[in-house]
């Protein structure tokens, strides 16, 4: 029998509010020696946790439901907000069923709080993860093999046993099997917006941060075949790209409020690190090589990672754009988010080049006013629909 | 400094009727910044080339190798800030979509291109010829020669300086570094200048660096004499400006450093406290580390703060940013790329927070400083995120007190005097009482 679509989602929002990580825990528990690797946003190869068999949780700050008392003794006021309750959740003792805490090359901010945490939680595994900005096999490549050698050295020290290439081999087929059913899921979500609201779809990212990477597959699997079953009205809304958003996450009610104004969000950058390999990784060869390789040749855009020639930039939103069919873009980016807001211009001046209507607004993880941004959106869609050329 | 200093005659500047008084030192490094801001301007119509790139982690010494004339482009802005220009530019730069919440260094460099492409200095900026993005402990540098890029199309060419996460360096990341010179960075400069490479005048450049290293650390580590000749952050940033730019590796640098180290030296054996714009420091009350930028905009109003209560700031990590020369580290000839590589990692804010404490407590044992001051940027998150982590364990692991300001690089709008007055002066009355409690 199938899982009814409202039980797939209370279980996402379940897990999506729990910020105790209780199923973490649960995990853990299920078997003696059971290791989690947290790891925060954009992107780290998962794989290489999955092959030490350990469980990599994706760490996105601690939403707008936790109160930061703790972590904003350690952040000036023009900080963004991730540290803060990324600090908030460690030092409340929350993230205890960590064991070790990954810092991705993302921003300034987060490269410092890798250090921070190495001096405040002196007991856990931590490391910086460094991603080439050459992408050269013979240069980048080499680099970026020896820093995920690294990595899975640490880990094989840490459950005791080499990480062995088979394992590898094994994981990327697991993980290229979630990307599977992700893409599908962005297909669906896209051909019939209004099946899939983007509410739910970010829910069920958020408990591919969690879950192991095969029972997050099954679950996606049985929204897709659940809300394809649903009886829902379709609305005449705009269809947007929400960019932006790829690490401080938006409050679910900043998601809902946009799809309330009437827009149907076909396309966005939520937790990148479940869509950063474009498709599949071979799983034969090499495994390190064959993960560097979909790096630097077939992975996503976004601000942290360098377009190597000016034609480049923008060319994954306009695909994005293209491919979903969309009539505009929102970019939606954190206040104090340096790389999304630095790189906000130039795709905006991309867009105007292909005369791809767009607005703008910076959110918090824990903003509470939605009556602002429903009003600018909901201004954006009958943009588009109203008063549009076409 | 008023007594002039006969080591180097040929480079003895002239000397300016003082409104403000400087060391001879300061007038020459004056002298060569609107030199080189002047080169800027004519370059083109000589059929010269241009290189931008960043003050961490520059390779001057292999722009000069292709003839380069170069291009700084947060000296630029902070010559703007100095200058009281930044402000409209910062403003400019917003207008033209650029986010209230990102670095000033940058939308005064935008603002500046805005305005009609003249230097601080008022002479033309024409475009770089090429945007040397080598993106040493900050990633806002990634997206600024973006923007650029965007704007005006330069060629730019990323060398991608890994962090040193683990407070060390790989042979990895050293690799990787000197294999993007070798394959990457040097054929692509060729091919823009029109010069062949020649590793052996890399070579003599690197070697003029060393000499003129040597004598910078030389000068920095005087103020651990006491009274301190010189002030190593606001007098810092006079000192470190040639090695940190346009000049480090060329002869000239070397004689200025030579000249400097003298003078210092000077100041030192006469027991002299050191120059500040209103004439010598006569009684050093209080020893200070700072950590952070200063503020470009206010510099004098800033400096006159310390000064006026008697502060001198004996160390600063601002002065490595563009190297940390006062452990060991020197250029060597003799392995000139891994030697670059090494330049590039080893920068301040390329360490990991581990290692900038470390270097702050280290400071303020060997310094005999009272205490540590934070200068909080908000535009440099590099800098500042985790600031006050730094701020709590310092204090813990020495006892020192430890006191945090904020203000900005060059926007005017995030100074407020009144209030970092007040707080310098809770600051110096603290370390005033844990001094007279540590007697008791």
């Amino acid at each position: 029998m199938n899982t009814p679509l409202k039980d797939i989602i209370a279980r996402c929002e379940g897990l999506f509010e729990d910020l105790r990580f209780a199923s973490v825990q649960e995990w853990k528990a299920a078997a003696p020696g059971r290791k989690a690797i947290g790891y925060m946003p954009i992107y780290v190869p998962r794989e290489l946790i999955h092959a030490a068999g350990m469980l990599p949780v994706g760490i996105f700050g601690g939403g707008d439901q936790m109160e930061v008392i703790q972590g904003d003794a350690y952040y000036q006021s023009y900080i963004c907000r991730i540290p803060r309750s990324t600090v908030e959740l460690g030092l409340t003792g929350r993230l205890d069923c960590l064991d070790g805490m990954l810092f991705p090359s993302i921003c300034d901010v987060i490269r410092n709080l890798s250090g921070m945490w190495q001096i405040m939680f002196k007991d856990k595994y931590v490391k910086y993860f460094d991603v080439p900005q050459d992408y050269d096999d013979a240069i980048g490549g080499e680099f970026y093999v020896h820093e995920m050698q690294a990595l899975r050295d640490d880990l094989a020290r840490l459950r005791g046993a080499p990480v062995t290439d088979d394992e590898l081999r094994a994981s990327i087929a697991v993980y290229n099997d979630n990307r599977r059913a992700i893409r599908d899921l962005y297909a669906f979500r896209a051909q019939q917006p209004w099946q899939a609201p983007t509410v739910e779809l970010y829910l069920l990212l958020r408990a591919g941060c969690v879950l192991p990477p095969e029972e997050h597959t099954r679950l996606v699997r049985e929204y897709l075949a659940a809300a394809a079953a649903e009886k829902r009205t379709k609305r005449d809304n705009a269809r947007v790209v929400l960019t932006g958003a790829f690490c401080e996450q938006p409050p679910l009610g900043l998601i809902k409020s946009i799809e309330m104004a009437g827009c149907y969000i076909v396309d966005d950058d939520f937790m990148l690190v479940m869509r950063w390999l474009l498709d599949e990784v071979p799983e034969q060869g090499d495994p390190l090589v064959e993960l560097s390789k979909a790096f630097l040749h077939r992975s996503a855009q976004t601000p942290s990672k360098y377009d190597d020639k000016k034609e480049d930039k923008g060319k994954y939103l306009l695909e994005q754009v293209r491919t979903r069919g969309a009539e505009g873009v929102v970019f939606a980016s954190p206040s104090f988010c340096d790389p999304a807001l630095l790189e906000r211009p130039m795709l905006q001046d991309v867009l105007a080049k292909h005369k791809i209507p767009y607005t703008a607004f910076k959110f918090a993880e824990n903003t509470g006013q939605m009556a602002p941004i429903r009003e600018q959106a909901g201004t954006f869609a009958d943009s588009i629909k109203l008063w549009s050329a076409a | 400094m008023t007594t002039p200093i006969q080591v180097m005659p040929q480079a003895a500047p002239a000397r300016k009727p003082p409104s403000v008084q400087k060391e001879d030192a300061m007038w020459l490094q004056k002298e060569m910044i609107t030199r080189n801001y002047h080169e800027l301007a004519s370059a083109h119509a000589e059929g010269r080339k241009i290189s931008a790139t960043f003050v961490p982690g520059n390779l001057n010494e292999l722009l000069m190798c292709f003839d380069f004339v170069r291009r700084l482009p947060e000296t630029d802005a902070l010559q703007n800030g100095m200058r009281k220009k930044s402000g409209k530019m910062i403003m400019d730069a917003e207008r033209d979509g650029h986010s209230e919440d990102v670095c000033t260094y940058v939308k005064t460099d935008l603002g500046m291109m805005l305005q009609g492409e003249f230097g601080p200095t008022g002479e033309p900026m024409p475009h770089p010829d090429v945007l040397l993005l080598s993106y040493t402990g900050c990633f806002t540098f990634m997206k600024w020669f973006e923007l650029v890029r965007q704007k005006y199309g330069c060629e730019t060419l990323m060398l991608h300086v890994p962090y040193q996460g683990d407070a060390k360096i790989s042979p990895n990341m050293r690799e990787y570094v000197v294999r993007q010179l070798k394959d990457k960075i040097i054929p692509a400069l060729e091919r823009i200048s029109g010069v062949k490479f020649d590793i052996d005048r890399l070579r003599g450049y690197m070697k003029e660096s060393a000499k003129a290293e040597e004598d910078l650390v030389r000068v920095l580590q005087s103020a651990k004499h006491r009274p301190s000749p010189i002030d190593g952050y606001f007098g810092g940033v006079y000192y470190i400006g040639p090695m940190f730019t346009a000049f480090r590796g060329a002869p000239e640098a070397t004689r200025f450093y030579a000249m400097l180290n003298a003078e210092v030296q000077e100041r030192m054996r006469q027991g002299k406290g050191p120059m500040t714009p209103e004439g010598e420091l006569a009684e050093e009350k209080y020893r200070l580390v700072v950590e952070g930028p200063p503020n470009w905009t206010h510099f004098r109003e800033f400096w006159k703060m310390f000064y006026d209560e008697g502060a001198v700031v004996v160390a600063s990590t601002y002065a490595k940013v563009g190297g940390v020369y006062d452990f060991g580290f020197r250029h060597d000839p003799e392995r000139p790329l891994e030697s670059l590589a090494d330049y590039c990692l080893g920068c301040y804010t390329n360490l990991n927070f581990p290692q900038r404490i470390d270097m702050i407590c280290r400071y303020l044992d060997e310094y005999s400083a009272d205490g540590l001051l934070i200068n909080s940027i908000k535009s440099c998150n590099s800098f500042s995120a985790g600031q006050l982590l730094i701020l709590r364990e310092v204090e813990k692991r020495t006892g020192k007190p430890a006191a945090f300001i904020e203000s900005d690089l060059v926007d005017p709008r995030y100074f407020s005097a009144a209030n970092i007055k007040n707080r310098l002066e809770s600051y110096f009355q603290m370390i005033k009482q844990k001094r007279a409690a540590a007697v008791h």
